[in-house]
């Protein structure tokens, strides 16, 4: 064990070393908690479709690795998108999924509705039921996205969890939460900060964050434009 | 007690989904059953006995109680969003009673309102 340390020299200073680092920081405990019984039927069921040959370690990782590729950037894409063409938000809004596919961005069997933040109204997205998520769009979900404190709570005080995450609204906009409990993802589409006129689908696009899409944040306000 | 109902306009565009049509309409006021279920399904206990209006027919999508039990062959069951007021969802308790919830509900859950 690397604190584990010759105690022959002698303490005489007047304190304990023991379970401290060399630096003398005490070291936390390992995370090393027992697999769960799902974690280890996921290990069981994979090792035996692989050992029966109907897929292999290299396919899985493939798979792994496509889901990792996606992320937030490709969400922000149909965001300005959508800024700077009526026409296409006209249809994202109708059909999100096959928008998507419109600008090559393949979501599989993603079934995607998008909802759009205006003036009356601000969206903000949760799966109370588990962690429901548009994944194929943003990658995978933020840790607290999947957390029981988000999942109950932004239900219940949505304004006190948006004002948690810096994003507090006029009294008269209405608050409208998603829950995806069923077959339908979402994807909020935020206002355009204003001072934007006339920028570029990439410069728009950096304004886009994650938190933005699932609705506790707005879209960024570019450097010295004028509050909205 | 009297359900206080959202605002709803009605999406104008048919679902891009296949759908056989479904029993409710967009606008029209619907219950959540307020009944137990064993197994696994997807209506949230707080959304229960709950009124609100449908806000769109999603499509038509297999029975996520049946799914769980991998019995692929049912009929596929019209799914909706239906907006809550969280006045109605949670009472006198409400953050702000007239913020909205939209959730997904699937036919067999709903039942028709006699709501002025």
């Amino acid at each position: 064990m690397p604190h584990d340390h010759d105690h022959d020299h002698g303490h005489d200073h007047g304190h304990d070393h023991h379970g401290l680092s060399p630096s003398g920081h005490p070291y936390r405990p390992d995370d090393d908690t027992a697999l769960s019984r799902f974690q280890i039927m996921e290990i069981a069921l994979r090792e035996i479709l692989i050992e029966k040959g109907i897929t292999t370690a290299a396919e899985i990782m493939a798979q792994v690795e496509r889901m990792d590729a996606r992320s937030p950037a490709l969400g922000a894409r149909v965001v300005a998108r959508a800024w700077v063409d009526p026409a296409f938000k006209a249809r994202l809004m109708v059909d999100g999924s096959a928008a998507c596919r419109e600008l090559g961005i393949e979501v599989d069997a993603l079934k995607l509705v998008v909802v759009e933040n205006t003036a009356e109204v601000h969206n903000v997205v949760v799966c109370t039921l588990c962690s429901c998520y548009p994944r194929n769009l943003l990658g995978l979900p933020p840790d607290w996205y999947k957390t029981r404190a988000y999942r109950s709570r932004v239900v219940r005080e949505p304004r006190a969890v948006l004002a948690e995450f810096g994003t507090r609204l006029p009294g008269d906009m209405r608050v409208q939460v998603h829950d995806s409990t069923a077959d339908m993802r979402y994807l909020v589409l935020p206002a355009r900060p204003a001072g934007t006129e006339g920028w570029t689908e990439d410069r728009l696009a950096a304004l886009v964050g994650r938190d933005a899409m699932i609705g506790v944040a707005l879209a960024g306000v570019p450097e010295g434009a004028p509050p909205a | 007690m009297k359900p206080v109902l959202p605002d709803v306009t009605p999406p104008g565009f048919a679902p891009p989904y296949p759908t056989a049509g479904g029993r409710f309409r967009p606008g029209q006021a619907v219950r959540v059953k307020p009944g137990m279920s064993i197994g696994h399904l997807r209506t949230p206990f707080y959304l229960r006995g709950r009124t609100g209006r449908i806000e769109r027919i999603c499509g038509d999508f297999h029975n996520p109680e049946e799914l769980a039990y991998n019995h692929r062959r049912g009929n596929p069951v019209t799914l909706y969003r239906v907006r809550f007021t969280m006045a109605e969802i949670w009472g006198g308790t409400a953050e702000r009673p007239g913020d909205t919830l939209d959730a997904e509900i699937f036919e067999h859950w709903l039942e028709p309102v006699d709501a002025a």
